[in-house]
């Protein structure tokens, strides 16, 4: 099953989120990433969704967006056209045996420690998914004590936007 | 002018065109009752016995009239008791507003006395819903919900006004009717393209649903077969698009469809299906529906193209509008061919068609149409009875058939019966079995209350027919929990005791008498009119099954 991202605008209201994950839900459409933040204008929020499935459920899943009221507008991903990150936070544990092993890798990934205590280093990742799997699993290789992602966001390249003018 | 948030609600559904109101107060609405017992002489609410009838009512109301039907519940068991009427309006793309109270807005998320999330319990079941936490939000909030209700494909919409709300004093201006958001022709090159496709097919077969009778375009689809010389078949919700009787109208497909439609459009080239959605009861097995056909499929709502069949030419637009811009396009043409085929099969269908003596249902039915007016509404409720309406009762007119599609809703007819009749002011039928009759025969001391000129034609089997049937034909004949023998209930007594007239018929000779006096009678009349519980729905398609596996008659 492929894999693709789409960012929607929504109107800046209580109780969005719920109404469009709830239609992914009751509708059987995956999600594998979600991110929500406001935007430039206290108007919207802009949701970024990966979800998965061919061709027609990925149109089947923006013509079920465009159906919420409250969806502004829903703009697809080409994967080469779109700068795509994710941010991770990872606490792994802190001995003497670990040390230079861990910022050796977060130094390889350019990743940078934002805490450092005699138990615990957390190493703050940014990147595209790929990126951020593989550091993940080299640091399996060390005691994870936590993880945290933020999901994945996207903007495409260029000047070009999400249309906030179309309204369906 | 400041009113309180009651008064705005009435004012605005005044303001916006509603003359009837169906509701059951409560608690959390008490302040809206009052608004309404003041504004009395301009909004006539009507009492119903149970939310849900409330919720039918309106559903009915719109059906029949095209306009946006409106219902009031209280909080709690009030709002939840709204949500089968709210889900069956949804599915049938029924425009409907319904106003809930709820608990004040300091006490909201206390799980306080009737206190319930009805914004997130309805979530999937209505266009959109409106919490409305502010005074100054509550006229708009009002007028959007009827923008949204009836425009692109119509809908539910639910506000949920907490009771401080409605307290609160506000400035109130009246305004305009909104109109519903102009709808669109498909795209002109989409056109185009189906124009080409419809142009070159042999088999051509016009398919219509619901959507054709939200559109008007009757005219156009009419006009449309004349040209391209098709024969024509509708969906559950398309009955009464067309008139029965009209040449080219080959009846219900699907499940429970007439044959000559059923086999007629598993044989076209062309399919051209206008505002419908091919769900399982039509398409059966959807690998084998309609394996040699281009499906062109215009309908308003994008999400229903390529949903559930892959159409060649998907046109996203207003059906009436999208077919002025193809039938200028299109070639005049004829099929004899193709014409002589559909012949054959109307033919084999007339052979097959139940010619039984006595109280069979097509027999049934047919003394009721005599007695059908070109206006009348005919309600049903959901099993045999409801398939033999769709069968075999004759339409002239749009929006006469009041059924429950999509959700299936036993129950449904006895509310929807009463706002069909409120909405077009024509007596109105119900046709409806024991078992769906009983959930909701509540609704009786409303009818009596109001005094609905409506005939309520129960067909009485003493079964759960329907779901025997398949208990029959798929379960060896384990009739479990469809036997309704035990029950003994007199349904003659049990109308007289609501206040309403009613006559038992055995036979036809005492099912005509009972007509003649039902519709000559001032109110509501039942008719107990006793059917075999044995007889079927045919012909019938198994569940999952093709064409090619159609049931016609039993022991094939």
């Amino acid at each position: 099953m492929k894999r693709f991202t789409v960012a929607i605008l929504v109107n800046n209201q209580f109780g969005v989120l719920n109404r469009v994950t709830s239609m992914f839900r009751r509708r059987q459409f995956n999600i594998t990433s979600l991110a929500v933040s406001e935007t430039e204008s206290t108007q919207f929020s802009r949701i970024t969704i990966q979800s998965e499935g061919d061709e027609i459920t990925k149109q089947q899943l923006i013509n079920q967006l465009y159906k919420l009221p409250d969806v502004k507008s829903v703009l697809e991903f080409n994967p080469d056209e779109t700068v795509s990150r994710e941010l991770l936070l990872v606490k792994v544990k802190n001995d003497p045996e670990a040390r230079s092993g861990l910022t050796a890798a977060s130094d390889a990934y350019e990743g940078k420690i934002v805490d450092y205590t005699k138990e615990s280093i957390i190493i703050q990742m940014v990147g595209d998914t790929r990126k951020i799997n593989n550091f993940v699993k080299l640091m399996k290789d060390f005691e994870i004590l936590e993880i945290c992602r933020t999901g994945i966001i996207s903007l495409e390249r260029g000047a070009t936007t999400i249309d906030k003018n179309v309204f369906i | 002018m400041k009113l309180s948030g009651s008064d705005i609600i009435v004012r605005t559904l005044i303001e916006q065109g509603v003359d009837v109101v169906f509701g059951y107060p409560g608690g959390q609405v008490i302040n809206i009752y009052d608004s309404l017992y003041k504004y009395q002489d301009e909004l006539k609410h009507v009492l119903t016995a149970h939310e849900q009838g409330a919720s039918h009512a309106a559903d009915g109301y719109a059906r029949a009239t095209g306009k946006v039907g409106v219902c009031i519940a209280t909080s709690g068991p009030g709002a939840t008791n709204l949500v089968t009427g709210i889900a069956t309006a949804y599915i049938d793309s029924v425009p409907l507003v319904a106003i809930t109270g709820n608990v004040p807005t300091t006490v909201i998320g206390t799980d306080g006395f009737q206190e319930i999330d009805i914004t997130g319990v309805t979530l999937p079941i209505t266009k959109h819903n409106y919490f409305v936490g502010s005074i100054e939000d509550l006229a708009d909030t009002i007028r959007e919900a009827f923008r949204l209700a009836k425009s692109g494909r119509p809908g539910p919409v639910l506000i949920d006004v907490p009771k401080d709300v409605q307290v609160a004093k506000y400035d109130y201006e009246p305004q305009p009717v909104v109109e519903a958001d102009e709808s669109r022709a498909a795209k002109d090159i989409r056109i185009q393209q189906a124009a080409e496709c419809i142009n070159e097919a042999q088999r051509p077969f016009i398919y219509f649903g619901g959507g054709l009778i939200t559109s008007e375009a009757q005219d156009e689809l009419l006009q449309m077969a004349e040209l391209i010389d098709a024969p024509i078949g509708c969906s559950m919700m398309g009955i009464s698009g067309v008139p029965t009787d009209y040449p080219r109208f080959l009846g219900m497909q699907g499940m429970h469809g007439h044959y000559a439609c059923s086999m007629g459009m598993h044989n076209a080239d062309c399919i051209i299906a206008l505002g419908a959605r091919f769900n399982d009861r039509v398409t059966g097995n959807r690998a084998k529906f309609a394996r040699t056909a281009k499906i062109v499929h215009i309908d308003i709502d994008g999400a229903e193209l390529n949903k559930t069949v892959t159409a060649a030419h998907g046109l996203r637009g207003d059906v009436k509008k999208t077919l002025q811009k193809l039938i200028p396009l299109l070639k005049k043409t004829e099929h004899p061919e193709w014409q002589a085929k559909i012949a054959q099969l109307v033919e084999e269908e007339e052979a097959g068609l139940d010619s039984r003596e006595g109280m069979t249902p097509r027999n049934v039915i047919n003394a009721l149409n005599r007695y059908l007016g070109e206006n009348t509404p005919v309600a049903t409720d959901v099993g045999q009875h409801q398939m033999w309406a769709a069968q075999y009762v004759n339409f002239k007119n749009s929006r006469r058939f009041i059924s429950s599609g999509g959700l299936g809703t036993m129950g449904f007819g006895m509310g929807a019966a009463m706002g069909a009749q409120m909405g077009t002011g024509e007596r109105s039928v119900l046709i409806t079995g024991d078992g769906s009759f009983g959930m909701n025969l509540n609704e009786l001391a409303t009818a009596v209350a109001e005094n609905i000129p409506m005939v309520i034609l129960l067909l009485n089997n003493s079964v759960l027919g329907m779901v025997r049937q398949w208990q029959t034909l798929f379960f060896d004949k384990h009739y479990s929990n469809t036997m309704l023998t035990g029950r003994q209930t007199d349904f003659v007594k049990l109308a007289e005791a609501f206040g309403a007239k009613a006559s038992r018929a055995l036979t036809l000779e005492e099912l005509e008498s009972s007509l003649q006096e039902a519709f000559a009678w001032n109110g509501p009349y039942l008719i107990d009119c006793a059917i075999d519980k044995d007889e079927f729905v045919l012909p019938m398609l198994p569940p999952g099954g093709s064409m090619d596996d159609i049931i016609v008659r039993i022991g094939d």
